[in-house]
């Protein structure tokens, strides 16, 4: 479980986030959802520690990750796996090295058996095969998934997801969805995912934290965001006509 | 300034703390030492010969007095190429070519969050990124230089064989005469301060570009100009101090 208590961030004279407290469940996809600029990847950031948050504490199973310095830090990082936004992949790596470089570097398994994890780990993204192209040679859903396929190599027990649906077509998107779904599930991880794609919030929004101005502005799942009566929650999730014709037929 | 000061020699430090898996971290420096090494052996040989050769003729353009020994031009290139042109050139172009790709491609990794996504996996990123391209530029620039001198007089031999403004003898004698040892222990210096100067000024504008594409460029631009300038700061305080 991650639990997040009163997280503060500033950049300057910028107020971003305003003391922000949750808990993630295991095994369920928690979504950060919110406007752009409302603070949603900043938040993420101070999570996994790429951000130090200017206050506030942030805890993986009880330990408080933010006072730690780097190397205590370690053990907690290797349990970790995160998707970014635009996948990160090593460009100077084939796809198979970027899925074997942290079990390069954190484990003590053979060659043969990183490269039996990789193909595993290939599979269960549907890019069997692919081993040895590079990121300039993949479609922007295959990095996604190769993304993917990297960030559970290590077989984490947390999940961190950045604007998956980024820049992909809505039949990818849902894959992409169903894959982490299913990831989440499988591997009982704790799922956190930073989106504003409404495909994703009614399909896999289990747990949801909505984000306005750099404050938790409401928290629920799926099913109850229909009936909310918060006014900037509306207007967010029903900003299209398409989403309102969807919610008055709920 | 001393706070991007304070920044580089905090960078430096983190750069070299324990590796996580050395194995990994020595296939990187090797890998680094292919790159900067080898791939830089065509340009350093090009500009060798040339200025090896040019360096000659002019030393020989300027000594044409029948009171002087035409063997003098030998020595005056030799002890030019070696103490001057070879590592200080080399170095500046150098700057250009191996420090606009560190800064470039460590600059890139950044912006497109490669660098945090080392970071996520437990990854020390200014170790695994800087240590390794520090440590082979200062091995292979020296290496290189080695190269450039032996490149830079055979230019000079070359020069006098097919311009005939000194023979080949007196030349080979003037470049045999006096040598001094200690000018490749000064080169050699040069070499290795100006190895690191160039792969840790490059790695930190890198290391520290926010941005897109426009700012990788200028965190390259101001890489290599900073690292020009120190290499000639860093020339003169070493010639004041071994010579």
């Amino acid at each position: 479980m991650i639990e997040i208590k009163d997280i503060h961030k500033t950049f300057g004279e910028n107020d971003v986030l305003r003391g922000i407290s949750a808990s993630f469940q295991p095994g369920k996809n928690n979504l950060i959802i919110g406007g752009s600029g409302s603070g949603k990847t900043t938040l993420l950031k101070c999570i996994v520690g790429l951000h130090e948050p200017t206050k506030g504490d942030v805890f993986f199973a009880g330990e408080n990750f933010t006072d730690m310095n780097f190397e205590q830090r370690v053990p907690i990082r290797t349990h970790i796996g995160m998707l970014f936004q635009n996948s990160a992949l090593f460009d100077s790596m084939t796809v198979e090295e970027n899925i074997m470089f942290p079990l390069n570097l954190f484990t003590k398994k053979t060659q043969a058996e990183k490269l039996e994890r990789a193909n595993f780990c290939l599979e269960r993204v549907n890019l069997e095969g692919k081993n040895k192209l590079y990121p300039a040679e993949l479609s922007g859903g295959m990095k996604k998934r190769v993304g993917i396929a990297r960030a559970i190599s290590m077989q984490p027990k947390y999940l961190f997801v950045d604007e998956p649906n980024s820049g992909l077509d809505p039949k990818t998107s849902i894959l992409i969805d169903d894959l982490i779904n299913e990831l989440t599930e499988e591997y009982q991880m704790t799922t956190v995912i930073v989106t504003h794609d409404m495909n994703s919030v009614m399909g896999i929004g289990e747990h949801i934290i909505f984000l306005h101005n750099g404050e938790k502005w409401w928290e629920g799942s799926n099913k109850e965001i229909a009936k909310t009566d918060n006014k900037e929650l509306n207007d967010f999730v029903f900003a299209s006509k398409f989403m309102q014709a969807a919610k008055s037929k709920l | 300034m001393f706070h991007s000061l304070g920044k580089y020699l905090l960078l430096l430090r983190l750069s070299f703390r324990k590796p996580e898996k050395f194995s990994v971290y020595w296939a990187e420096v090797m890998r680094e030492m292919v790159s900067i090494g080898i791939g830089s052996l065509g340009i350093i040989a090009i500009i060798s010969l040339f200025i090896g050769a040019a360096t000659t003729i002019q030393v020989a353009f300027q000594l044409s007095s029948p009171l002087v020994s035409m063997s003098i031009a030998g020595k005056i290139a030799r002890d030019s190429t070696i103490l001057e042109f070879s590592p200080t050139i080399s170095a500046l172009v150098l700057a250009g070519r191996v420090g606009s790709s560190i800064a470039s491609q460590i600059g890139t990794m950044r912006v497109t969050e490669q660098i945090d996504a080392l970071e996520i996996m437990g990854v020390n990123a200014p170790g695994y990124l800087i240590s390794p391209k520090i440590i082979a530029s200062m091995t292979m620039i020296p290496l290189l230089v080695i190269v450039s001198i032996t490149l830079g007089l055979t230019g000079g031999y070359l020069a006098c064989v097919f311009s005939g403004d000194i023979t080949p003898g007196d030349y080979i004698a003037g470049v045999r005469d006096g040598f001094d040892g200690l000018t490749v222990q000064v080169a050699l210096v040069k070499a290795i301060v100006f190895g690191f100067l160039i792969s840790s000024i490059c790695a930190y504008q890198g290391f520290y570009t926010s941005g897109g594409a426009l700012e990788v460029g200028q965190s390259s631009t101001k890489g290599v100009v900073y690292s020009c300038v120190m290499i000639l700061f860093a020339d003169l305080v070493i010639t004041r101090i071994m010579l």
